[in-house]
C-alpha cells in the first residue's frame, strides 16, 4: 500500500491554510526542516517566527500572538512541546483557553536513533490532563491534513502529535469516516482494537492473521483522543467479547487509558488489553521496526492480546448491553 | 490606590501586600498618565496600550487602579479571591475586565508581551506594550529568553519595568539569590536602560517619557522601590510578602493614609 509522510502533509497543509487565512502564523524552535514548517517559511516569511532554541519563550509568545488575534501554530518535537514548555502551555494558554495550536512532531518512538530524551511516550498523557485542551493523533497523511484544517476552525487550544514514520493511507480509503469519531476501518465480530497512528497498520495485520485462526477482529481508528466520543467508542464495542487498545505511547494516560476509563463509566470495566509502552522510557535503535518490537508494539502483540481475551472470555456473554 | 488596596485586606484576607505597595506609584503613572487607555477601550477591548503584569501576585494594586477607572465595580473589592468572584488571586483575562493576560507563574509576562508586539506589528498597530517584572523574578530564565528574542525581532514597542524592591518571599534578594548588575545585563541584551525612584511620580513620568522617545531599542525602566511602601510596619519587611493584616495593623494603615 502507498505510504505517505505525515510531516510533509502537515507542512503542505499549513501553507494552504496560511494562504486562505492570513491570521495563521507559525513559530518554530530551530527544527523547521524536520517539522516541515520550512515550507510555510518559504511562502510566508513575515508570518514565520524562528524563536531560537527556547521553547518556553516560544510557547508564551504564542499566547501573546493569540491575544493579538492571530492563530499561532507552535512547532517542535513532541517531547519538548508537551514537556519542556508544559507550564507555559498550562498557565498562559490553557487556563484562558487561548487559540494556540501545538504540533508535537517526531512523536512516540519514531525518532528511533535519538533515544529516550527525544522519544515522546508521555505527551498524550500530559496534554489530556489539561482542561480546555483538544488532543489529536492522526493515523495517516490524509487525516493529518483534515486535522490541521480542524485546528484552524476550532477556537481554543489544540495539541496534535505526528510521528516521523511513513504510514499507509487507511483513512483516505475508509467508508463513513466522521471527523472526531471512532471510525471502523475493518469490521469484525469477536473483538475490537482501538488504535491510532502507526498502530493502525499493525492492527490491520493482526486482524488478517487472526482471520486465519477464526477470530474476527474489528479495527477502529481513534485519532481524536480528547474530547473522546464515548458514545462512538461504545457503539464500536457493542456485542464484542473484549477490547484491545494500541498506541505508540505509554499505557499510562494515553488513548487506551482514556477509552478504558470512559467505558468503565458506561458499562463497567470491560475485558481489555492495552498495547503500548509499558511504563518505560525509550532507547536508541538502528531502525524503527526494531524499536517497536522491543516495546511490544507489533501486529503479533496485538494478535496475542486478542487470543488471550478470547481464551479469558470464552463461555461469557458479550459486552455492551447498556446503552448510552 | 492604597485605600482600595486596604479594602481587599479588610476581612482578614491574605494577600500580596508588599509587592503591591511597591508598585503603587508605577501603576498610578501607567493607568492615569502614561498609557493610551480609556475605561471604554479596556471594557470593549478596542485600540489601547496594554499592560502585562508578569509579577502576577501583585494584581491587587492593578485591581485598585481598575476600580478607580471604573472598569471593575467597586463592590468587587470585598469579594476578592472568593468563590465565584470576579477578582482571582492572580490575573485572569477571562474573569476580570481590564486584565490582558493570565500570569502568575513567574517569568512569562515578557514573552506574552513579545507575542502581542509581533501580532500588532503584522497588523500595522503601534500600541505600546508595558510589562512589569519583579526583581526576584529575574531569576527565571525565560525572562532572558524573551529579552534576547525581543531585540532579535527589533520590537521597540515594548517597555519593561523592573520593580526593584530588593526583597523576595524569603528575604533580601542579595542574601537569598543575588542577581548583580541588573542594568548591565539588560544593556548586554540590547535594551536601553532607564532608572528611576519608583515612588517619585515626576521622576517616573520622565523615565516613561524617555522610554517612549527611544525608538531604536526596547526600553527597560529599573525602578527602585520599597516593598510594603506606605505602611510603616510592612516597609522592607519580608513578612508582608503574602500576609493578612490584624485589626491594629489595619487601623495603623488607615491612619497613615489619612495623614
Amino acid at each position: 500500500m502507498d505510504r505517505k509522510c505525515l510531516r510533509e502533509a502537515y507542512g503542505n497543509t499549513l501553507v494552504e491554510v496560511g494562504r486562505a487565512n492570513n491570521g495563521v502564523v507559525v513559530l518554530d524552535a530551530d527544527l523547521s526542516k524536520s517539522t516541515r514548517t520550512s515550507l510555510f517559511e518559504e511562502q510566508f516569511p513575515n508570518r514565520f517566527f524562528e524563536m531560537g532554541i527556547a521553547e518556553q519563550n516560544m510557547m508564551s509568545t504564542a499566547a501573546g500572538l493569540a491575544i493579538a488575534g492571530k492563530i499561532p501554530f507552535v512547532n517542535t518535537f513532541a517531547v519538548f512541546a508537551a514537556g519542556r514548555a508544559y507550564d507555559q502551555l498550562r498557565q498562559s494558554i490553557c487556563i484562558p483557553r487561548l487559540n494556540v495550536k501545538i504540533c508535537g512532531s517526531s512523536a512516540g518512538l519514531s525518532d528511533y536513533g535519538d533515544g529516550a530524551t527525544h522519544q515522546a511516550i508521555d505527551d498524550v498523557a500530559l496534554m489530556r490532563a489539561l482542561p480546555n485542551m483538544t488532543v489529536f493523533a492522526p493515523s495517516d497523511a490524509a487525516e493529518t491534513e483534515m486535522m490541521v484544517r480542524a485546528m484552524v476552525d476550532h477556537d481554543g487550544p489544540v495539541y496534535m502529535r505526528i510521528g516521523r514514520s511513513l504510514l499507509p493511507n487507511y483513512i483516505d480509503n475508509s467508508v463513513g469516516y466522521r471527523f472526531g469519531s471512532p471510525t471502523v476501518l475493518r469490521d469484525g465480530k469477536d473483538l475490537v482494537v482501538f488504535a491510532n497512528g502507526s498502530l493502525i497498520e499493525k492492527s490491520m495485520e493482526a486482524a488478517a492473521t487472526l482471520d486465519l485462526e477464526g477470530i474476527s477482529l474489528r479495527v477502529v481508528n481513534v485519532s481524536t483522543i480528547k474530547p473522546l466520543d464515548v458514545r462512538g467508542v461504545h457503539e464500536c464495542m457493542r456485542s464484542m467479547r473484549g477490547i484491545v487498545t494500541a498506541e505508540e505511547h505509554s499505557v499510562v494516560g494515553g488513548m487506551g487509558s482514556a477509552i478504558v476509563c470512559a467505558l468503565s463509566d458506561v458499562v463497567g470495566t470491560p475485558p481489555a488489553k492495552m498495547i503500548g509502552v509499558q511504563d518505560r522510557f525509550g532507547t536508541s535503535a538502528e531502525n524503527p521496526e526494531e524499536l517497536m518490537k522491543e516495546y511490544g508494539l507489533t501486529a503479533e502483540a496485538i494478535a496475542e492480546a486478542a487470543r488471550e481475551l478470547v481464551a479469558e472470555t470464552s463461555g461469557k456473554s458479550t459486552m455492551g448491553g447498556i446503552s448510552v | 490606590m492604597r485605600r482600595n488596596l486596604l479594602e481587599m485586606f479588610s476581612d482578614g484576607k491574605v494577600g500580596h501586600l508588599g509587592g503591591s505597595c511597591s508598585l503603587t506609584e508605577i501603576m498610578t503613572c501607567l493607568y492615569f498618565s502614561v498609557m493610551r487607555i480609556s475605561k471604554r477601550s479596556l471594557l470593549e477591548g478596542s485600540d489601547r496600550d496594554l499592560l502585562i503584569l508578569s509579577k502576577g501576585h501583585a494584581v491587587l494594586i492593578q485591581y485598585a487602579a481598575l476600580v478607580e477607572l471604573g472598569v471593575i465595580p467597586r463592590g468587587e473589592l470585598d469579594r476578592v479571591k472568593t468563590l465565584g468572584g470576579m477578582l482571582q488571586g492572580h490575573p485572569d483575562m477571562c474573569t476580570t475586565p481590564g486584565i490582558e493576560a493570565n500570569t502568575g507563574s513567574l517569568g512569562q509576562g515578557l514573552s506574552i508581551a513579545l507575542g502581542l508586539a509581533l501580532g500588532y506589528r503584522l497588523d500595522g498597530r503601534s500600541n505600546t506594550i508595558y510589562t512589569i517584572i519583579g526583581d526576584g523574578e529575574l531569576a527565571e530564565g525565560q525572562i532572558w529568553e524573551a529579552a534576547m528574542a525581543i531585540t532579535n525581532f527589533n520590537l521597540n514597542s515594548i517597555v519593561a519595568i523592573v520593580d526593584r524592591n530588593r526583597l523576595q518571599a524569603t528575604g533580601p534578594t542579595h542574601d537569598r539569590f543575588n542577581i548583580p548588575c541588573i542594568d548591565q545585563k539588560w544593556e548586554a541584551f540590547g535594551w536601553r536602560v532607564h532608572t528611576a525612584d519608583g515612588h517619585d511620580i515626576p521622576e517616573l513620568l520622565e523615565a516613561f517619557k524617555e522610554a517612549k522617545a527611544e525608538t531604536r531599542k526596547p526600553s527597560v525602566i529599573i525602578a527602585d522601590t520599597v516593598k510594603g511602601k506606605g505602611f510603616s510596619f510592612a516597609e522592607d519587611n519580608p513578612a508582608f510578602h503574602n500576609a493578612s493584616l490584624n485589626s491594629e495593623q489595619l487601623e495603623m494603615a488607615s491612619r497613615a493614609l489619612m495623614e
